[in-house]
């Protein structure tokens, strides 16, 4: 928690609102701020291994190919300790999959998952990690911007697997998934209030009674004062 | 009929269907969430017709504890405890991924020393994991002697382990950036009795099991998972290699000092649960191999640095970073997200049950309900890190 300053200045380089030519720029400010942390403990160690920092990656061959086949699709790239992050629009999204998926032969999704930036604008970020067998277990990930309450347009189309990570990401983040064939929630009960992966959402949980019956159990949860499950302290 | 509802699990909705195996009307009932065949609590919504599975539709999620919630209340090192309990039968592997991206975003070295140790832990849980899988599997199927077998093996890891780090399940073992301890004298010596025994061993299980007539009657050709429908549904680990699918993660994106170890991928041709079995125990031969190797090379390195440079505090550069190892389900990756913190932004678990459970619907269409069981054992799952 006592993160959050940071965590909103570290919001926006991942996100599409930053140029498309030249998203790296907004961390290289953030990243030095972490290296007189980690020299502290030990004065003998300057000749250690370069901290790992973002480079813009759009002049990678796979993001040059992307760009040019889904025009509008890429709006930044990045490279960090080896591994390429591609943003994208979202309403590019399902086409730039399926061209990385025939064309490209990213066959695998390996995950997809969501982070919250909450204070940021847009809110989260959907993250894809592919992974394509024929090109020598290259790699890379794809990730858009969402709007708090916006949908997220599903990719179960195109690769099955994603159907209970959309579900997941729905249920813990509450990202709607456009198009998707069983949009319910997975890890938590059908009827649970709230989407635990939220910043907002209370790390010591809510009353879960409360969620379940919300006509039977008062504000601020419990069981009111005539309910038989209710437990009396004497 | 009234046999498997009342063994199985209770009579849900029923609904008309014209055509049906007994001409009766398809029936849906609860496989589990407490039934000993689900290893823990997984609950399958059957429709059935007669004994033939309609549909499987397989309700996860009462293990839930929200730890990628925890992972970002707590700081790096913190974190390792939590992660022993995501597959609890397999805590090293998991400790094993989560440092390693960690290192990754903080660009470590991870003295040679600690590597082979860490491969060391690595290859003994994947053997106590498929050992364990292996009694649980074919208790399912009725053969109980390969649980007294393998457990009596599975407990001299258990052992070593507690010799090692003083636990025997939720290890907590590796460190950000190596290791905690240096291995305890003799030790090196006991696991090195241990595996050129174990050699023995898996002839034992095979002798039980592998030109078993039941046992081939029970799992050739059932649970049927193509290569083409396992990378569809994201399959990997034991399920993929068993299709034909020569893709280990210890191969394809190396960690560690496994590029120097000498160890072969076994793969079945025919995807069905006999293959899958093969494959592990074939898994279980490989790690014997690595393990001597891991053995020799550190007897003839007795010494060394454990653990590399690692700042006081653990604060990785703002960014983010994804790292896989090839745990005894298949791949298992953690994405960390660092805005520069002492706790990590986001940590997700890349859980290899919970993406390989989801093709149990259509491994289990069109068999009887008692191959079932079969299936959910052949995918070994637990439900820890099904559900988080």
């Amino acid at each position: 928690m006592a993160d959050e300053p940071k965590d909103v200045a570290a919001g926006p380089p991942a996100g599409e609102p930053a140029k498309p030519a030249e998203p790296a720029k907004p961390v290289a400010p953030a990243a030095p701020a972490a290296t007189p942390a980690a020299a502290v403990p030990k004065p003998a160690a300057p000749p250690k291994a370069p901290v790992p920092a973002p480079v813009d990656a759009m002049g990678e061959p796979l993001v040059a190919a992307l760009a040019a086949a889904v025009p509008g699709a890429v709006l930044g790239a990045r490279k960090m300790v080896g591994q390429t992050t591609v943003t994208l629009a979202p309403d590019k999204l399902v086409e730039a999959c399926r061209h990385l998926k025939d064309e490209d032969t990213f066959t695998f999704l390996v995950d997809l998952t969501a982070v919250d930036w909450k204070e940021r604008d847009p809110r989260f970020d959907v993250v894809y990690w592919l992974h394509s067998f024929a090109r020598g277990n290259e790699r890379v990930r794809l990730k858009v911007g969402v709007p708090d309450g916006a949908p997220c347009p599903t990719v179960s189309g195109v690769w099955e697997t994603a159907n209970w990570m959309e579900r997941e990401v729905f249920d813990l983040f509450g990202i709607a998934f456009e198009g998707h064939p069983d949009l319910r929630r997975i890890l938590t009960w059908d009827g649970f209030q709230g989407h635990p992966l939220r910043k907002d959402f209370p790390v010591e949980g809510i009353d879960t009674g409360a969620a379940i019956y919300p006509d039977r159990y008062p504000e601020g949860g419990g069981p009111g004062p005539g309910d038989k499950n209710r437990k009396t302290v004497s | 009929m009234s046999e498997i509802v009342g063994t199985v699990g209770t009579v849900g909705a029923v609904e008309d269907s014209g055509d049906t195996m007994l001409g009766l009307r398809e029936m849906e009932l609860n496989f589990g969430p407490q039934h000993p065949s689900t290893h823990g609590v997984l609950r399958i919504v059957l429709k059935v017709d007669g004994e033939r599975i309609v549909s499987a539709r397989p309700d996860i999620g009462y293990l839930h504890r929200g730890t990628e919630k925890l992972f970002e209340t707590e700081t790096y090192p913190m974190v390792i405890p939590h992660t022993d309990r995501l597959d609890y039968v397999a805590a090293a592997t998991n400790n094993h991924a989560y440092v390693l991206v960690v290192e990754k975003l903080l660009g470590l070295e991870i003295p040679k020393r600690a590597q082979y140790i860490r491969v060391v832990l690595d290859e003994m849980q994947r053997v106590s994991s498929h050992l364990l899988w292996l009694a649980t599997a074919a208790i399912d199927l009725g053969a109980i002697t390969p649980f007294f077998y393998t457990f009596r093996e599975r407990e001299v890891i258990l052992d070593l382990f507690e010799d090692y780090c003083g636990a025997r399940l939720t290890l907590n073992c590796m460190r950000v950036g190596g290791l905690q301890e240096e291995l305890t004298p003799g030790w090196i010596e006991k696991l090195r009795a241990f595996t050129e025994d174990l050699g023995s061993k898996i002839d034992e299980y095979e002798d039980l099991l592998t030109e078993n007539r039941i046992w081939k009657e029970r799992t050739i050709g059932v649970g049927i998972l193509n290569t083409e429908r396992c990378i569809a549904w994201g399959v990997t680990g034991p399920p993929l290699r068993a299709a034909g699918f020569k893709w280990d993660v210890r191969r394809a994106i190396p960690y560690e000092c496994y590029p120097e170890l000498d160890f072969e991928i076994p793969v079945g041709k025919n995807a069905d649960t006999y293959d899958r079995y093969l494959v592990r125990i074939a898994e279980l031969r490989q790690s014997r191999r690595i393990l001597l190797q891991c053995c020799d090379w550190l007897t003839a390195n007795p010494t060394g640095e454990i653990r590399g440079k690692v700042p006081r505090v653990i604060k990785p550069p703002v960014g983010d970073a994804y790292a896989s190892v090839e745990s005894p389900k298949g791949e298992l990756g953690f994405y960390l997200v660092s805005s520069g913190g002492n706790k990590p932004y986001r940590l997700r678990v890349r859980p290899p049950s919970f993406i390989n459970l989801q093709a149990l619907p259509e491994m289990a269409r069109g068999h009887m309900v008692s191959d079932l069981v079969a299936i959910i054992g052949t995918i070994d799952i637990v439900l820890g890190e099904v559900d988080r």
